[in-house]
């Protein structure tokens, strides 16, 4: 058989032919379009249905601005708490054996599967007029639920797991052996963790943090449980966006609406971003040369 | 190793740090939920979870998340497929885009999909027509749970179509099978895992969906009123007995869910690794 058969034959053997190739790719695009695109291009249309200027008009609104403003804040408090814990559990779960280990794994996971609604009532019973601490926080005059600060523990609630579950994978996959040998040569553990560690994990941080970010940005269901929708005070973007559009004001709906699309574009576009430095630096790394085996000494004594 | 283990510092900063803050947010929250519902006689919590508008809203809410599972498993499927196996223009971006359910907040995507399906949107007006009501129905909850479900599929079958071995395929193709006879024995014994984890991570993701199908449902009690949104009623009558209720038995499915999950990925490990 010559090569060129062969090569056909192997062709022929592990693909398919090219009409059944194009009618999968199109139902596939055709899918997308209509469960993904046209949604997407919906919100802006109907944004800027009235023009340009309705749309200003309805983003400069005080109360959108108060929106952005608390959207802003929750996020800003709820990632960084949702990092540090990220941080600390991926490095006491991918480091360390000790028992009960994928059950606490399992426990992080838990608010991913627990519906955004049942995590806002679990505040309003701790924290509450009729909750837990609610007469002890009332006698104290503080404010948890249908103000600021329930509407940023729900939102750590439903983004509690998501660095962490970024993390975890990624440190379990590095083991431990660069950081044992930075301790081993004298390095503090601080500075273990920045010059070794952090550099490793850097990408898969990010990655955590932006999609972290944009639930936080997001959330609907467990916020407004707590929130009390206040209007230009305990109304995140999307909870004003949902009452602009019950009362039937379509446009300015929509025009806050498109900001958080613009979000979501965003932050797919950082999200691929990353995945193709991540992929680069995969390719760099394998075109090294390779290394000199190192000398295999025990690093326990 | 054992002691190999002691060499790198901050065991017990970072295991306290982490059961500490897990406990705070999460456990002892949850922990309220439960004494809530230990509170009630069992009269009045079976009332409450079995009036006929709450059984109403499960086979809503659990029927709706079934078809878009399903739906979900099969063009799921079929995307990842395409994106692994086949060259298009823009395959990037479409790659990208499959994320979008993941990034759109969800009162986002409920009030653009009811613009699109009203009566008189782009998509909805060819179905007014016929009689075929898509928003504010039944059909509207099922089209939303679509959307936030697809990513789930798409990027659990993914790696492992990428993963997959194409001697194994080869070699069926030699010994004189057909090239679907090769799918349906070779590639899809080996992503059925896979597949079966993104279905349940669908199912489970829409089973507690409220922001984008609130808009969408119409929320007409007995038709199309979901379990989540007779919780907030029950809240916003102060009728916090019967939200508990509820919500402890959204609660016990999403731990079946996730223990069904959980397995799922334990099955999926397993016949990767038998694999290597």
């Amino acid at each position: 058989m010559s090569q060129l058969t062969v090569a056909r034959r192997r062709a022929i053997s592990t693909t398919e032919s090219p009409w059944i190739q194009a009618v999968l790719i199109a139902i596939a695009l055709v899918f997308i379009a209509l469960f993904l695109v046209l949604p997407l291009a919906a919100v802006f249309a109907e944004a800027l249905r009235k023009g340009l200027g309705a749309y200003w008009l309805a983003l400069l609104e005080p109360d959108a601005w108060a929106a952005i403003r608390l959207t802003l804040l929750t996020a800003v408090v709820a990632v960084p708490l949702n990092l540090v814990f990220g941080v600390a559990a991926a490095w006491a779960i991918a480091k360390y054996e000790f028992r009960g280990k994928s059950f606490l794994t399992t426990l992080i996971d838990l608010p991913f599967s627990v519906s955004p609604i049942v995590a806002g009532l679990i505040y309003v019973l701790v924290f509450g007029a009729q909750g837990w601490f609610g007469p002890w926080l009332a006698e104290k005059n503080i404010k948890i639920i249908f103000a600021v600060p329930g509407i940023i523990l729900a939102t750590i609630f439903v983004t509690f797991p998501f660095i962490a579950r970024e993390l975890i994978p990624l440190m379990q996959s590095q083991g431990s052996e660069e950081e044992q040998a930075a301790i081993v040569l004298g390095a503090s553990g601080w500075q273990t963790f920045w010059r070794v560690t952090l550099p490793n994990i850097k990408w898969g941080l990010i990655y955590g943090v932006i999609l972290c970010n944009a639930r936080a940005m997001g959330e609907f269901g467990a916020v407004s449980v707590v929130s009390g929708h206040i209007r230009g005070q305990t109304n995140t973007m999307p909870l004003h966006v949902e009452i602009l559009y019950n009362e039937y004001q379509s446009v300015a709906a929509f025009a806050v609406a498109s900001l958080l699309a613009l979000l979501a574009l965003v932050t797919l576009a950082i999200k691929t971003w990353v995945e193709w430095r991540h992929a680069a630096e995969m390719r760099e790394l394998s075109q090294l040369p390779p290394e000199r085996p190192m000398n295999t000494v025990p690093i326990a004594q | 190793m054992a002691a190999s283990r002691r060499v790198l510092p901050g065991f017990n900063l970072t295991l306290g740090y982490t059961l500490f803050y897990l406990s705070v947010i999460v456990l002892i929250p949850l922990t309220a939920l439960i004494f809530k519902t230990l509170s009630l006689t069992w009269d009045q919590f079976m009332g409450a979870v079995s009036a006929p508008r709450v059984m109403a809203s499960y086979r809503l809410t659990f029927g709706a998340s079934l078809i878009a599972a399903c739906v979900n498993a099969v063009f799921g499927l079929l995307i990842a497929w395409v994106l692994v196996r086949y060259t298009f223009p823009a395959k990037k971006i479409v790659d990208a885009l499959v994320d979008l359910p993941f990034a759109l907040p969800t009162a986002v995507a409920g009030i653009a999909l009811t613009a699109l399906l009203a009566g008189n949107g782009w998509v909805g007006q060819y179905f007014e027509p016929w009689g075929i009501k898509l928003a504010f129905s039944p059909n509207g909850v099922v089209i939303a749970l679509i959307f936030i479900g697809l990513p789930f599929v798409v990027r659990t079958v993914q790696p492992v179509l990428e993963d997959l071995e194409k001697e194994l395929e080869e070699a069926a193709a030699c010994l004189g099978a057909s090239r679907l006879q090769t799918f349906i024995k070779v590639i899809f014994p080996a992503i059925f895992p896979a597949l079966s984890t993104g279905f349940a991570m669908a199912f489970a993701r829409a089973v507690g969906e409220y922001g984008s199908v609130i808009f969408i449902a119409g929320n007409m009690p007995m038709v199309s009123e979901i379990t989540p949104l007779i919780i907030i009623g029950k809240l916003e009558q102060y009728d916090y007995a019967g939200a508990t209720a509820v919500a402890t038995v959204m609660l016990v499915i999403s731990f079946v869910m996730l223990l069904v999950i959980n397995a799922l990925q334990g099955w999926q490990r397993k016949q990767t690794g038998a694999a290597q």
